[in-house]
């Protein structure tokens, strides 16, 4: 009887695995699906005209280069905000606050800047940005936009990095006489970078791919030239790739594949090195 | 001539949490010898070195009294220099911690927080402070290697070398040897005497044997008081409390 029992138990474990092993394998299978698709549907558009030039015929034709340029400048504008910002506040709760009704209160505000819906961003930065502090329809704009959207990962990701260098550092370096910038500044920034840095790139790789809060900010329909400074707006692959897919009548499939590919390939790219960073930080970490 | 070092003056320390640390301590730490505070867990031993080097800032401390004199000046006064404080007061961890560098940078990184940049000064310090602290010929090759790929037991001796670079006048030690193996422990404790003849060494030994083994002078602690205080060969033999003599022999604790 009792034989019988141990045997059923180690049937039902083998099931249990397998159902968790099949689960693990489905959460595959959507990404991996993602990029075949896209890549077979788009991979014919790829050529170097479409990549280095302008499109023409109503979009129908042509390349999308100032839509490239346009989301590399929108991420570099969003980094050059929200990660001295964001690593500032980290480093403040991290290191500096106490816990206190004012450090739970900017917690929160943290907590529900991740929750707002993208769009709500994008009306708040055209009340603010746009029309309050008349910066127009800009690169400027947006990327602020962006940023404010992107904080909440920026922060929370950098405060848990710091928080993860171990305690005993800190008081070993203060022993030695070092003061408490000293400490964050060579021992625990210098540890927590590679985490910090991966908590950036995921942060500015989601700010890339968003088309809301760029749609009132500092997103172009068409630009026949690239834009020459942060006043100007500009054309960015995912709001390119929303007006050719609902906005341009007989538009060629494999230009709206082509778009998306390169899209994915941009953020795809920045996801590997993020990857890279935190793998080797990991190999070389000596504590 | 016997000179006092340090003279503490009824310090009593509370901790936030509720629990009393040190009440009404007083005793003066002679110089250039190695005293020992000796006693069960929770007797307030390494909340006394702490206030020593003013490490207790970073703790949450409710209430404290009393005064501490080092070479006559209160360090306990929130004016002073805390900086300049930890630089003459050095510290050793009872768990060896390295920084994330290597054994070289470990050994400066004192001093190029006060600003020294010379690497002729750097390179001496280097040399003299891993020969002082018993470690230099188990790592001269290997200077630019981390620190943390050394043993434990050399760990707390390059340890020891990153306090005595700053050249401090006070070394405080809190169980500096509880995770080492005999020889090393060995190793650190000769450092320590041949320490002494230029540093007042205040040392929590982790056994009673090894407070024996190393006090010029000796202080037994019980839940936060000082019960006796004396000379190290007369208090380990001759104990005059009760208390003292008890815990010595292993009655308790």
């Amino acid at each position: 009887m009792m034989k019988l029992f141990a045997r059923n138990r180690h049937v039902v474990q083998r099931i249990g695995f397998s159902l968790i092993t099949l689960m693990a394998v489905v959460t595959v299978l959507p990404i991996v699906g993602t990029v075949i698709f896209i890549l077979f549907k788009g991979g014919s558009a790829i050529s170097l005209e479409f990549l280095t030039g302008f499109p023409h015929d109503g979009m129908r034709a042509g390349g999308i280069l100032p839509a490239i340029v346009g989301t590399l400048y929108l991420t570099i504008g969003t980094a050059v905000f929200s990660v001295p910002l964001g690593i500032a506040a980290a480093i403040y709760l991290a290191e500096y606050a106490k816990e206190n009704q004012l450090t739970r209160l900017i917690r929160l505000a943290i907590i529900n800047l991740a929750g707002i819906p993208s769009v709500v961003y994008g009306l708040f930065g055209l009340g603010l940005f746009v029309l309050f502090l008349q910066f127009g329809t800009s690169i400027l704009a947006a990327s602020l936009t962006l940023s404010i959207m992107t904080l909440p990962v920026i922060i929370s990701t950098a405060e848990e990095s710091l928080r993860s260098v171990p305690q005993s550092f800190r008081t070993v370096s203060i022993s030695l006489g070092a003061t408490r910038w000293q400490t964050i500044h060579r021992i625990v920034l210098k540890e927590a970078l590679p985490g910090i840095l991966t908590g950036v790139i995921l942060g500015l790789e989601r700010a890339a791919g968003e088309t809301a809060p760029i749609l009132f900010t500092g997103a172009a329909f068409f630009l026949p030239r690239l834009p020459g400074s942060p006043f100007d707006a500009t054309m960015a692959l995912p709001y390119h790739l929303f007006v050719i897919s609902t906005q341009v009548p007989e538009m060629p499939i494999q230009i709206q594949y082509g778009t998306a590919l390169v899209l994915l390939a941009f953020v795809l790219t920045m996801n590997v090195i993020a990857t890279v960073i935190r793998s080797r930080a990991r190999a070389r970490r000596q504590w | 001539m016997v000179e006092n070092k340090i003279v503490i003056e009824n310090l009593s320390l509370q901790y936030s949490d509720g629990t009393e640390s040190l009440r009404d301590v007083s005793m003066e730490i002679r110089q250039n010898a190695v005293t020992v505070l000796f006693g069960p867990a929770g007797g307030g031993k390494s909340t006394l070195l702490r206030c020593l080097n003013r490490l207790n800032d970073l703790t949450e401390v409710k209430a404290s009294s009393g005064q501490i004199l080092i070479d006559g000046e209160n360090i306990l006064d929130p004016k002073i220099d805390v900086v300049a404080l930890r630089r003459k007061v050095g510290m050793v961890f009872a768990r060896p911690v390295p920084l994330p560098m290597s054994i070289r940078e470990n050994v400066i990184y004192g001093l190029e927080l006060a600003g020294e940049k010379r690497k002729s000064k750097l390179d001496e310090a280097v040399d003299r402070s891993l020969k002082l602290a018993a470690i230099w010929d188990e790592v001269k090759d290997r200077l630019d290697e981390p620190a943390i790929a050394l043993s434990g037991g050399q760990q707390q001796r390059v340890c020891l070398a990153r306090v005595l670079a700053l050249q401090p006048e006070i070394i405080l030690l809190d169980e500096p040897t509880s995770g080492l193996d005999p020889i090393s422990t060995g190793k650190v404790e000769a450092a320590l005497l041949e320490l002494k003849k230029e540093y007042t060494v205040i040392l929590v030994p982790h056994s009673v044997q090894q407070a024996a083994r190393t006090a010029d002078y000796a202080a037994f602690f019980l839940t936060g008081e000082l019960i006796e205080y004396g000379e190290g060969k007369s208090l380990f033999t001759v104990p005059k409390q009760k208390k003292t003599e008890d815990y010595i022999m292993g009655r308790f604790g």
